[in-house]
């Protein structure tokens, strides 16, 4: 039904997609799998319309299809759920199933029919939530379900799911994939998206497996069945060895000669309601300590209460043996902690002000001249130290940091850490969206923070990457510490990979 | 730029001018305007100053030979003095005799030369400027006149419309500055206004009530301006402590303020009314009156011939400038402004910056009140109305985003006299007030969609940056 003919789609420094050709047909749940940043949601863009691939082609039962914009493509009978909500919190369930056009009668709302509709789809779901409540009323997981519902409304002809169950219970997961399963039978299509293998296992007649932007595999379960009804069982552990695939062709700097001296950094009993639970870890002058996990196991938060921005519930933490209070970041950055957040442009950057500005804006205090001017000369000299140092291109230093490339960017920040002259550095995926060059760069740079004694967190979550680069790392999953690896050099990517979805671990989501 | 740019020279010039244009827009509208009124006024000039009185003195002195006797003819105007008083210093001092004055009308002049006749008296010379030569006496006098030569030049451009211009706006533009700071937060403040009417009417009362009415000191004045100043500011502070720590938005904790404000000055002016007359009387809500003549001496008062207002403007506008340029406060408000996340992120106090922005804000409306109470002569409870849609226009003509992060204080001064000129352009045109209503309504529209606009002129330009260093590099 649907067809991608070698599409690819390439990002400013990142090859997204490279030539992926797929099929779903009718009656067909397709799974797709894959690491972070394996293009799968750019993938899912594209088929939605929200993005347009820079080349291949899209077809619609067997004719060219360009989707102009998601509308476009909803109204082709392709439905998407979004790992983001899209419902209106203030409205109520019932308005918000039917919220797109095509539900009233000449513009006048039928109310009573609704009413009926939103009973019976979350009655499909298993779901006991009132169509009269409003949607900032209920809990992530009704509304995921609401969000679910608002799809099957549609009546799809092609369904697709991008990790659907994150905010559901085990219960309501078991009724969405029933679900799934139902339209398929009916014989629409669905494209299933999730980290957690034993649900595609459930749920997928066809396994696809994206990995840096390539189609690495693709696994039809009905054909290995031998023509039997049923599916073949899925080998969960050659999925997962797929999936993260031979060492890619990224090159690590070696480790600069430092010994590892005493702890640093302490964090203990870290919590913050559901997404952090209880974390406790060291780190030492010199040590880079990763943290590996997928998206949502709560790498972030635990990053951003160390550093103030967000406030725990529970849990110290210790600087060179004082506690610190985590009240803002700006008393963090007094005490000496650093942070490059995931989000660069929404979070480390003023995209309006100039590369120089950026740098000097933690840094003002140290180029102060009577109490609130700013020295620009000094200024002026400390940056273009740090931009020697660092490499950073620009045309002038006076030039918008917007206008750099994402590698640039990063360096920009970390040179204001640099100057800053920090004693720990929290790295929240410091080398997303960032090319191959700049990244070793960045990886070098890590290196020499660690050799000057810093004491580095480093979030990742390509697993090479954080393997590769870290002296320790800690595996979360769901809010909690899962595993340490104290050799990470020599460690099995799969063994992390399988730990950080949970496998293996007695609560895990089960689904029958 | 590195080499390997292939780049005509014509095309490097074109894109150069182009982007000196767009960063400058202001600046060239300001300067069109400003030629389009210099046209639109092109009329013959008769001036009446001390420069022209002392050029008729030479031109008598050139005609006749001492010792000759001049009758000297002017209006009975402060102008006309000042020139009369050039004429006969220059007449003085070359041993010209002085045969009489007339400042007044034509029937004065009448009169002055029956009177000379009467006592037998004659002159050789009538020396006064082109109106009154004019008049029907002095041609019929029978003497040579001596009047300054006139010539053409746009009346907008002479020194006393532009001085009057500035003056009349210097408010508004005082207000703007602490209007750029808030917009530059990506906020608003729509109590401006209404603080400048209570910082006026607090000034007035305390100085009539508590420093002493008419006998108030200099020192007392000073001490009731700065409490209606204190006043503002504090209002000032009130909005952005609503703003940071309640999260209200910008816009209606400053709309709250606004009404607040100015019912707090209805209320003061109409409780002072109340204790003039005395009893039980109904109070009217009039301007306070302030009895201390040194009190209209700061919105009335010159310097070197320039207008006090606009004095106080210009020192506000380089310390603002200086503030957002060269300090650490600067930084942080467009670090906020442009991104709270990041700047927070960045250790950048972001409460403390919102609450002094508003704080500022306040204060400069109230110092624009006090301009405007002593510009009066008294605090005006209705001073100030529909201000703060004047100064946001203002301050977004200047090219300042209201999306935040983006805009100068020199914008803003520049924004401020293009409002200025048009209002002044179209008054000499003889548009009604209303109509011109229109005019800035268009004016603020196409400014805001220039605002809007940008992003991709900017994102366009920023392609042609990056495709310009996209040099293979090794």
């Amino acid at each position: 039904m649907l067809e991608l003919q070698r599409i690819s789609k390439s990002y400013p420094g990142v090859d997204a997609l490279r030539a992926v050709s797929l099929a779903v047909g009718a009656g067909e749940v397709l799974g797709l799998v894959g690491e972070n940043g394996a293009g799968k949601s750019t993938l899912i863009r594209i088929v939605s319309g929200a993005e347009r691939p820079d080349g291949g082609r899209i077809e619609l039962d067997g004719r060219a299809a360009a989707f102009a914009s998601p509308a476009d493509a909803r109204q082709r009978g392709i439905a998407v759920i979004h790992q983001e909500l899209s419902l209106v919190p203030q409205l109520s369930v019932r308005e918000n199933l039917f919220l797109g056009a095509g539900w009233s009668r000449r513009g006048i709302v039928r109310r009573r029919w609704e009413e009926r509709e939103a009973r019976r789809l979350l009655r499909l779901l298993e779901m006991d939530i009132d169509p009269g409540a409003r949607c900032s009323e209920l809990s992530l997981g009704a509304r995921q379900a609401v969000e679910i519902a608002k799809a099957l409304a549609l009546e799809p002809r092609l369904l697709i799911l991008d990790e659907p169950t994150a905010a559901l219970s085990p219960r309501e997961a078991r009724a969405l994939l029933r679900q799934v399963r139902e339209l398929a039978r009916r014989g629409a299509a669905a494209i299933y998206i999730s980290h957690r293998l034993e649900e595609i296992e459930a749920v997928a007649d066809r396994v696809a497996v994206l990995r840096d932007g390539e189609l690495v595999r693709s696994i039809d379960r009905r054909e290995s069945a031998g023509g039997d009804d049923g599916l073949a069982p899925l080998d969960r552990d050659r999925l997962i060895e797929t999936m993260v695939g031979r060492a890619l062709s990224a090159e690590f700097p070696p480790r600069l000669p430092g010994a590892i001296g005493e702890t640093r950094l302490e964090v203990r009993g870290l919590s913050a309601g559901r997404r952090v639970r209880d974390v406790s870890f060291d780190i030492r002058r010199g040590e880079v300590l990763g943290l590996a996990g997928l998206v949502g196991a709560g790498r972030t938060d635990v990053a951003r209460m160390i550093f103030g921005a967000a406030a725990p519930d529970r849990g110290e933490v210790w600087l060179d043996g004082r506690r610190l209070e985590l009240r803002s970041p700006r008393q963090a950055i007094r005490s000496g902690i650093c942070l490059l957040p995931e989000d660069r442009r929404g979070e480390g950057l003023v995209l309006s002000r100039s590369a120089r500005a950026n740098f000097a804006l933690p840094n003002l205090d140290r180029f102060r001249r009577w109490r609130a001017l700013v020295d620009r000369h000094r200024e002026g000299r400390a940056f273009s130290r740090w931009r020697e140092q660092l490499d950073i291109r620009l045309v002038r230093a006076g030039q918008r940091v917007a206008t750099l490339s994402g590698g640039n960017q990063q360096k920009v920040v970390i040179a204001r850490w640099l100057e800053r002259g920090a004693r720990v550095v929290l790295c929240d995926e410091p080398t997303r969206g960032i090319d191959v060059g700049a990244r070793y760069e960045i990886y070098e740079w890590i290196r020499r923070m660690a050799a000057e004694g810093k004491a580095v967190l480093l979030i990742s979550s390509e697993l090479e990457e954080v393997l590769s680069m870290s002296d320790r790392v800690l595996v979360m999953h769901d809010g909690r510490v899962r595993g340490e690896i104290l050799e990470p050099a020599n460690a099995d990517p799969a063994g992390v990979l399988r730990t950080a979805a949970g496998i293996g671990l007695s609560e895990a989501p089960s689904v029958a | 730029m590195p080499e390997g740019v292939a780049e005509s020279a014509a095309g490097r010039w074109r894109r150069r001018s182009l982007d000196l244009v767009g960063r400058n827009l202001s600046v060239v509208v300001l300067v069109l305007l400003c030629l389009i009124s210099s046209a639109a006024t092109w009329r013959e000039q008769n001036p009446v100053t001390s420069r022209s009185g002392a050029a008729v003195a030479r031109q008598v002195l050139e005609a006749c030979q001492t010792p000759c006797s001049v009758l000297v003819v002017a209006r009975d105007t402060e102008a006309d003095r000042v020139f009369v008083q050039a004429i006969e210093q220059g007449l003085d001092t070359a041993g010209a005799r002085i045969a009489g004055r007339v400042f007044g009308q034509p029937r004065d002049v009448r009169l002055e030369l029956e009177r000379i006749a009467g006592v037998g008296g004659s002159f050789d010379a009538i020396a006064t400027h082109r109106i009154a030569s004019e008049w029907g006496p002095v041609r019929t006098a029978g003497t040579p006149v001596f009047a300054p030569r006139s010539y053409h030049w746009p009346t907008f451009l002479t020194a006393r419309n532009l001085l009057n211009v500035v003056n009349q706006n210097a408010d508004i533009a005082i207000i703007a500055l602490g209007m750029t700071l808030v917009i530059l937060t990506a906020g608003i403040d729509l109590s401006v206004g209404s603080l400048l009417a209570l910082a006026g009417v607090i000034a007035a009362v305390t100085a009539q009530e508590w420093f002493g009415g008419a006998a108030a000191s200099p020192a007392g004045l000073l001490a009731a301006m700065l409490l209606g100043v204190a006043a503002a500011a504090l209002g000032g502070l009130l909005s952005g402590t609503m703003v940071t720590a309640f999260r209200v938005p910008p816009f209606v904790a400053t709309l709250g303020l606004m009404m607040l404000a100015r019912g707090l000055a209805l209320i003061l002016a109409v409780g002072h009314q109340r204790r003039l007359v005395g009893g039980g009387a109904e109070g009217t809500p009039e301007a306070v009156r302030v009895d201390a003549a040194v009190f209209a001496w700061l919105g009335n008062g010159t310097v070197f011939g320039v207008p006090n207002p606009i004095l106080l403007m210009l020192v506000l506008f380089v310390a603002a400038h200086l503030l957002m340029t060269r300090t650490m406060f600067g930084r942080y408000v467009y670090a906020v402004g442009g991104n709270v996340e990041a700047a927070r992120l960045s250790g950048v106090p972001v409460t403390a910056v919102l609450l002094a922005v508003y704080c500022l804000c306040g204060a400069f409306a109230g110092l624009a009140g006090i301009v405007d109470a002593s510009r009066f002569e008294g605090g005006r409870p209705n001073a100030g109305e529909l201000y703060e849609l004047q100064v946001i226009a203002a301050v977004v003509v200047g090219g300042a985003s209201l999306a935040g992060g983006r805009g100068r204080i020199a914008g803003t001064l520049i924004g401020a006299m293009i409002i200025a000129v048009i209002q002044n352009g179209l008054n000499i045109a003889g548009v009604a007030s209303y109509e011109q209503k229109v005019v800035f309504g268009a004016l603020i529209l196409a400014a805001v969609l220039l605002d809007r606009l940008q992003p991709k002129i900017a994102s366009r330009r920023a392609r042609m940056t990056r495709a310009s260093t996209s040099t293979p590099v090794q």
